[in-house]
């Protein structure tokens, strides 16, 4: 397989579109929790009850799928290597604990992979909608949609005062996670972020450094979501975060202006030399490499490198993960082996862009 | 609250720690707490169970004596009827059976539920399109049968036959409805 047929293999189709305020905001996810009424909870469940809630959900929405949401892949996660498990964690569409404690779990996937449902996770379903860039409105819309027509043919387990009941008490309610992956370099450099997110844990909002174990953030890249599932409505969860991530995409464009302005020497040479490790070295580790494609993204962003794609980031956090290198390798790696195939696909990957010297002169 | 680690960033994970009836509590920030791991209660990973069984142990009603024994006592056997979860297992999982727990443990439920959710208890977001239909309609239909009982207690029995009447209109629309 070509790298090229790969990575449209590998790379959800949606990622390579733009968004709004897609220099900043990644991408957007919501996700909803929801139970059916008549069945015990997955964490509970015997093997058959958890076999029954399946068929139960493939039986009442893969007929009716075609005209009403488009077509649905259903991929029982028994059907799948261990290495293909991995991707859909890798690619966000399933979670760690789907494939690895579940049974009788299974992922369902429209074609563009904007929708994921997970069943028999921690709850029976987990509806998902992503979209490029900061949707939080469009993705909620879509998110909503999806959920009046599964419960059109599904008994939720709803309680008028606790709302969708869900197998943990910390997404009862709303059972709605929001979240937004940001790319915040000016921020971090500038050690303005320490600061800033005490007061955004304050709001009732969680931040965490994605990609990578431990608090810190591999590529500068941060997903911001809702803490608080009860006692507010899906609209106002929404604004909250909305709120606080224009603030947030309001303070990084500002900082980068102002390195742009007092910095632009250095900043150029940050972004130049990080290309080059990136073009020509033969090991790499995930940690470094996140932290060289954080800074070619924000190159590219703010002008000072051409012929490059904005989404090489998004992209290549994603491919440079272990599931990935090993499918792409088509055998298990060590993990020397990972870094020198890391090295090998990044290296391949900015050959297919069209690299021009761009703001190196002033 | 500031994180007694750091002194620096705002601690969200209360912990508490019972050893030879001395109560510790600690009170970390997500990253420290990520560090201490291994010293924290519970287990050698810090994780939302063991922050839940950390909350869930802190009962406001705890007492010294014969009361606390006395509710130990109680909530050891409580346990949902539907799927047989033990109340004292939900605290340890922090992770309910069936729905009917929800319902099963309510005595219990409110405190937690404030923790968790900065202090609220009571959903006030989305109310499914066709079950939120079916739930008012069997509102309805509850009130109408105790406005019936009156009339018929009254000995207005026109009345009655009149709001008898209506509920089984309700009653019919809900049946064609479960259908379709
Ligand atoms: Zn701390
Ligand atoms: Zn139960």
């Amino acid at each position: 397989m070509s790298l090229e047929q790969f990575i449209s293999h590998a790379i959800s189709p949606w990622t390579k579109d733009s968004g709004p305020d897609d220099d900043i905001v990644m991408s957007t996810r919501i996700r909803l929790a929801r139970n059916l009424e008549a069945f015990p909870f997955p964490f509970s469940s015997s093997r058959d009850a958890a076999r029954a809630l399946y068929k139960h959900v493939y039986e009442h929405l893969s007929p009716v799928t075609e005209e009403q949401v488009g077509e649905l892949t259903w991929l029982p996660m028994e059907g799948l290597s261990e290495i293909e498990k991995t991707v859909l964690v890798e690619k966000h569409l399933t979670s760690p604990q789907l494939i690895s404690e579940s049974q009788q779990a299974a992922v369902v996937l429209n074609n563009d992979e904007t929708i994921s449902m997970m069943v028999n996770e921690e709850d029976h379903l987990r509806i998902q909608c992503l979209s490029p860039g900061f949707q939080l409105a469009e993705g909620y819309e879509a998110a909503n949609e999806l959920d009046d027509w599964i419960e059109a043919h599904l008994d939720y387990a709803f309680d008028e005062k606790k709302g969708y009941l869900t197998s943990c008490p910390t997404n009862v309610g709303t059972g709605m996670r929001a979240s937004v992956m940001m790319h915040l370099p000016a921020l971090v450099t500038t050690q303005q972020l320490n600061r800033i997110l005490p007061a955004v844990s304050q709001l009732g909002l969680v931040v965490r450094g994605i990609y990578g174990e431990g608090s810190e953030a591999r590529g500068n890249l941060f997903q911001i979501s809702n803490q608080m599932t009860l006692g507010k409505s899906e609209e106002d969860i929404i604004d909250e975060l909305r709120g606080v991530v224009l603030q947030l995409i309001e303070r990084e464009r500002t900082t980068r202006q102002e390195l742009l302005k007092h910095n632009q020497l250095q900043l150029v040479d940050q972004v130049y030399r990080s290309y080059g490790i990136l073009a020509n070295s033969r090991i790499i580790e995930s940690k470094e490499a996140g932290r060289h494609l954080s800074n070619l993204r924000l190159g590219i962003d703010l002008d000072l490198i051409h012929g490059i794609e904005g989404t090489i980031l998004n992209e290549l956090m994603i491919l440079i993960q272990p599931a990935f290198l090993q499918q792409y390798a088509e055998q298990e790696l060590s993990v020397d082996g990972r870094d020198e195939r890391r090295a090998t696909l990044i290296r391949e990957r900015l050959k297919l862009e069209n690299i021009q010297d761009g703001g190196g002169e002033t | 609250m500031q994180c007694q680690e750091c002194n620096h960033r705002q601690a969200t994970l209360h912990f508490t720690k019972i050893v030879n009836a001395k109560k510790t509590e600690m009170h970390l920030c997500e990253v420290c707490a990520k560090e201490k791991g291994d010293e924290l209660p519970g287990s050698n990973s810090y994780s939302i169970h063991d922050l839940l069984s950390g909350l869930l142990n802190l009962d406001p009603s705890m007492g010294a004596g014969a009361d606390y024994a006395k509710h130990m006592k109680q909530e050891e056997v409580l346990r949902c009827q539907k799927c047989g979860l033990f109340y004292k297992d939900f605290v340890k999982n922090s992770r309910f059976g069936c729905s009917h727990c929800y319902q099963a443990f309510s005595a219990n439920l409110d405190p937690i539920l404030k923790r968790v959710h900065g202090g609220n208890h009571t959903h006030t977001g989305k109310i499914p399109k066709r079950q939120g239909g079916r739930l008012k309609l069997q509102k309805e239909v509850l009130s109408l049968k105790e406005k019936m009982q009156k009339h018929i207690d009254n000995e207005e029995f026109e009345l009655a036959a009149d709001v008898r009447d209506r509920i089984r209109e309700l009653e019919e629309t809900e049946e064609k409805k479960g259908d379709q």
